[in-house]
Parts: structure tokens; sequence; C-alpha cells
């Protein structure tokens, strides 16, 4: 009786280690937007909310008057983002939809993990790349002083985001009841057409999360647009504008401010702002992504 | 009749240009390969490869860098693996479909689209400051292992998927508890598939930049480290310094280049080997 007990005792000893490493992931998450706020609410003692996300200038080290208006990286980020998608989604999906409908299957087999090679890649090589072999090519397609600006960003990062569209994008083309294909093929249409009316508007959620998806890397990602975007602090015009992003201008300034200054707390403000921004693209893309899921079973 | 040949060469065009894209993104990768490949190999040597900068980092070689990538990577398992493979162990063989269990799945498929740089403010915070570590490979291995976690956890809980129910079953008919039957029936079976994905996880937090910038990576360190409270030089960081933050840096150019290609083969050389594991896996199954 007594060992039963103990044998018991242990189980359920044992299932509370397990679950409490389960629960950890909620914690982190909670953790991490908990210490960003309490981290970036100073800042806003001193700087008027509306101030912050609507003015342009940011300038946290002016002699006279410090300004921390971050509108100028808000409009950096979506713009090398929106720059990123325009070229990731259509040649993403492209890719995707060679590899479920066209491509045989032994091709598949092997293209897959090349493509997730891609991914591999650390993005601090991705932007030194952008340094030394796309920065040049854009000075010399368009006749300007130098290529580090908002197009080699978005160039760079829709590289770094098409393994996630292709391949969340193939998964979603993949779990089409084979039905509905096969019906519009017997009705006469042809395989193109298929795809194009059938297939791909039967994934399209799925296709969409993985847009979003991609589209969350591209606004969190640092150290290629950090590198490859040349990080001026005006507010950009066109692509061809030097441009810094909320990520690269943390990553340029955590090391050099003093710590517990408006600055430091502002910095944390912007981290805030991140990761609010990112959360709410990949709630999105999940809500979808599992409202598709349970439609499917 | 007339439309039939349309409609062919309408689909034949279209798959040219589908069958383009992918050429497309193959070109990208080969290109960077190549060039990586061709003037990092010009910089290579067993100079390079195990000696530590020299000259204001315009010669010698990266060998501290390799050391603390290697230390930072090694700590970051000795977080992300365990804790993810418990956590793992609990979604798949203990959760029920409650609410709960959807709750730590929203927050860990939430926790893998926060951020890197976001990491490095939390490390910053955390390990840096409330903990005490200071800059160093603690901190910044930590750091890593966060972030990482929710990449071993899935990693993880797909290999946990692949042990057929019987096995669970037969030890439970045969009067073993809960946790004997995972630990002599399932867990032998998906440990392997478990590190393969682990593996993945960590070649991609090696690569990683922004989560060390300000949780112990150093600029330039001319000795070793000696404890896990030391800074530490790391590959991807040095990368950076020498591509952006030299003084000289058109021509510290091929040793920038020779990291680049160490920093990818190393992270490619991971990915590989994962691959290679879980191709045999599979075979050996069949």
């Amino acid at each position: 009786m007594h060992k039963i007990r103990l044998a018991r005792f242990k189980e359920s000893a044992i299932r509370a280690f397990f679950f409490s490493s389960g629960v950890l992931a909620v914690l982190i998450l909670i953790g991490i937007f908990a210490t960003l706020l309490y981290t970036a609410i100073p800042a806003f003692k001193e700087i008027p909310l509306s101030e912050f996300l609507l003015k342009k200038t940011w300038d946290p080290t002016s002699p006279e008057k410090a300004q921390y208006g971050i509108l100028s990286m808000i409009v950096s980020t979506l713009m090398v983002t929106v720059g990123a998608l325009a070229l990731a989604v259509p040649i993403g999906i492209g890719v995707a939809a060679y590899l479920s409908d066209v491509a045989h299957w032994r091709v598949r087999e092997i293209i897959k993990p090349i493509v997730e090679m891609l991914a591999g890649i650390p993005s601090v090589v991705v932007g030194f790349l952008g340094i030394v072999l796309f920065g040049p090519a854009i000075a010399k397609i368009f006749r300007i002083g130098n290529g580090l600006n908002a197009l080699n960003g978005s160039v760079l990062l829709a590289i770094m985001s098409l393994p996630t569209i292709i391949s969340i994008s193939e998964d979603s083309l993949n779990a089409v009841p084979p039905a509905y294909g096969e019906a519009s093929l017997a009705l006469g249409a042809s395989r193109w057409q298929t795809l194009i009316r059938v297939r791909i508007p039967a994934a399209l959620s799925g296709i969409i999360a993985a847009c979003m998806l991609g589209m969350g890397r591209a606004i969190g990602e640092t150290m290629t647009v950090l590198m490859a975007t040349g990080n001026a602090r005006s507010f950009p015009h066109g692509f061809l504008d030097s441009v810094r992003t909320m990520t690269a201008d943390v990553a340029i300034e955590l090391g050099e401010v003093p710590y517990y200054t408006t600055h430091y707390y502002a910095l944390f403000a912007i981290g805030l702002v991140l990761f609010i921004m990112t959360f709410v693209v990949n709630i999105g893309a999940d809500l979808i992504l599992h409202k598709y899921q349970e439609r499917e079973l | 009749m007339k439309t039939s040949t349309r409609k062919k060469i309408v689909q034949t065009v279209a798959f040219i240009v589908l069958r383009g894209c992918l050429y497309l993104v193959l070109a990208v990768l080969l290109l960077f390969l190549y060039d990586i490949g061709k003037k990092g190999g010009g910089a290579i040597s067993w100079e390079f490869l195990s000696q530590a900068p020299r000259k204001g980092m315009t010669a010698g070689g990266i060998f501290p860098a390799i050391v603390g990538t290697f230390l930072v990577t090694v700590t970051t398992a000795l977080l992300a693996v365990p804790l993810g493979m418990s956590a793992a162990i609990y979604l798949n063989e203990y959760a029920r479909q409650a609410r709960l269990t959807r709750l730590i799945r929203l927050a860990i498929r939430n926790l893998s689209g926060v951020p890197s740089i976001v990491y490095g403010l939390f490390g910053v915070i955390l390990f840096v400051n409330i903990m005490r570590f200071g800059t160093s490979i603690l901190s910044a291995g930590l750091t890593l292992g966060l972030m990482t976690l929710p990449w071993t956890i899935t990693a993880s809980e797909e290999a946990l998927k692949t042990v057929p129910n019987s096995y669970r079953e037969g030890a439970l008919a045969l009067g073993a508890t809960k946790w004997q039957s995972i630990r002599t029936n399932v867990l032998p079976y998906a440990v392997p598939g478990m590190l393969t994905g682990t593996v993945l996880g960590l070649a991609r937090a090696a690569g990683e930049t922004a989560p060390i910038l300000f949780t112990g990576a150093a600029f330039f360190l001319p000795y070793l480290p000696k404890s896990l409270g030391d800074q530490f030089m790391a590959l991807p960081y040095h990368l950076y310094i020498m591509a952006t933050q030299h003084h000289q840096i058109q021509q510290v150019r091929p040793l920038a280049y020779g990291t680049a290609l160490v920093l990818v083969a190393m992270v490619l050389g991971m990915n590989m080997a994962a691959f290679v594991i879980r191709f045999r896996l599979r075979r050996k199954r069949r």
C-alpha cells in the first residue's frame, strides 16, 4: 500500500515537472511583454505617447532639446517590409505552386531542403552580402553614390522571408482535398486553370497566413537592415533613400546609451512597439491558419 | 479546337514562369554560396583558423570567435534542449486538449515570431541586470536559449508524434505507469528525431547576432574566455564588426569574407548533419 502511494506521488511529481516546463513558454511570453512595458513606462513620463509615435525627429542626444519621435523609423520599417513582400509574395507563391502542382515529387524532395538551406544562412551573412553584392549593383543600376538604402533592405528581406512563404504556402496547397482538383480537371479545365481558379483559392487562407508570417519576420529582422539600409535618421521619401528601421536603431544605440536615462527607456519603448507589431501580425496569421485547419478536419 | 490550343499555350507559358520563380530562388542561393566560397576560400588558412586577430584586426585569425561561438552555443543547448524536450513531452504525452494547452501552443508559436533584437532587450534586463550575470557567455547563451526554446519544443513534439500509440498502450497494458511507459517505450524511439530538430535550432542560434549584441559579445579580446562569466568574441558579431565597424573596411574585406565562409560552413554543416541523421532514421524505420 505504502509502495503504491509512493509510486503515485512520484508519477504526479513527474507530471508536475513536465507541466511546469510546458507552462514556461507562456511565462516567457508574458515576461518579455511585462519587462518591455515596465522598462518603457519611465520613458512616457518624459515623452507624451503622441509625440513618441507621431513626431518624425529622433534626436535623443541633442544638446539643446532631445527629441524622441519614432515616426520616421516606423515608416522605414513598414517601407522595407512592404517592399520585401512585393518581391517575395509573388515569387514565393510561384515556387510553392510549382513544387506542389508542376514538379515531379522527386524534384520536390530535392528542392525542399535546398530552399530550407536559404533559411539557414545567418542574417548577418545576408547583410554582409547586401553590402558587397547588392549595394554596388544597386548603385550602378540607379547611378547613385551608394546602394545602402531601402531597396537593398527590401531585396534582402524578401530573400529571407521566402523560405517561410514557400514552405507554408506549399503545405496549404498540398492540404487542399484532391477531389477539388480532380473535379476541375474532369470538367475539362487545364492544370493551370485548376491551379489558379480552384486550388490556390482553396488554399488562400493558408497562403495569406504564410505571407503574414513572412511579414512578421521582415518587421523584426535586425542585422540585415542594420547593415544594408544605410541607417540615415531622416524621414524616407523613396526606396532609394537610406533608412533606419526600429530594429536597427535599437541595435545601434543600446550599446552606447547610459543606463536608466530617458533615451535608454525610449529604446525599450521602441522594443515594445516592435513586440506589439509582430505579435499582432503573428496572432493574425495564427487565427487564419487555425480556422483553416479546423475547416479541413 | 482553337480554345484548347490557346489553353495549352497559356499553361505552358504559365508553368515556365513558375519554374522561373524557382530558378530565381536557386540562383540567389547559388550566388550567395559561390561568392562567399570563392572570396572567402582565399582567406582560409591554418593561421586564420587557429590564431587571434592581430594588428588592430587587420591580420591574424578568428580563433577566439570560433571558441566563443562554440561556448555560447553549448550554453544555449544546456537551456533549450532539456526544457524544450520536457515541454514537448508535456504537450504530446500529458496534456489534454484543454484551454491551457491551446494557450501554451499559442505562446510557443508567438515566441518564435518575437524579433531577435527584442530577445536581446529581454536578456539585458533579465540576465545582465536582474540576475547579475553581467555581459557574459552565460547571459548571451541563456538569451539565445530562450529564443531557441520554441523551435526545440516544436521539433521535439514532431518527433514524439511519430511514435505509434501501440508502443504506449503496450507498456500501459503491462501495468507500467505513465512515466515508465514514456521512459522505456516512447523516448528511446523519439530521442534521435528530437535531437535532429534540436540541432537545426542550435544552428540558427549559433548564427544569430542581435540577441548577443548587448548581452556579452565583445568587439575584440586578445585572450580566450576563462569562465562563463567572461565576455567573448563570436563569429557573427565578428563578421558584423569586420563588415561595418572596422576603420579600414576595404583592407579587411578578405578577412570578413573568410569569417562569413566559416560561419556559413558551420551553420550549414550543422544543418546537413541534422538532415543526414533524419534520412538514416527514416531508412532504418522502413
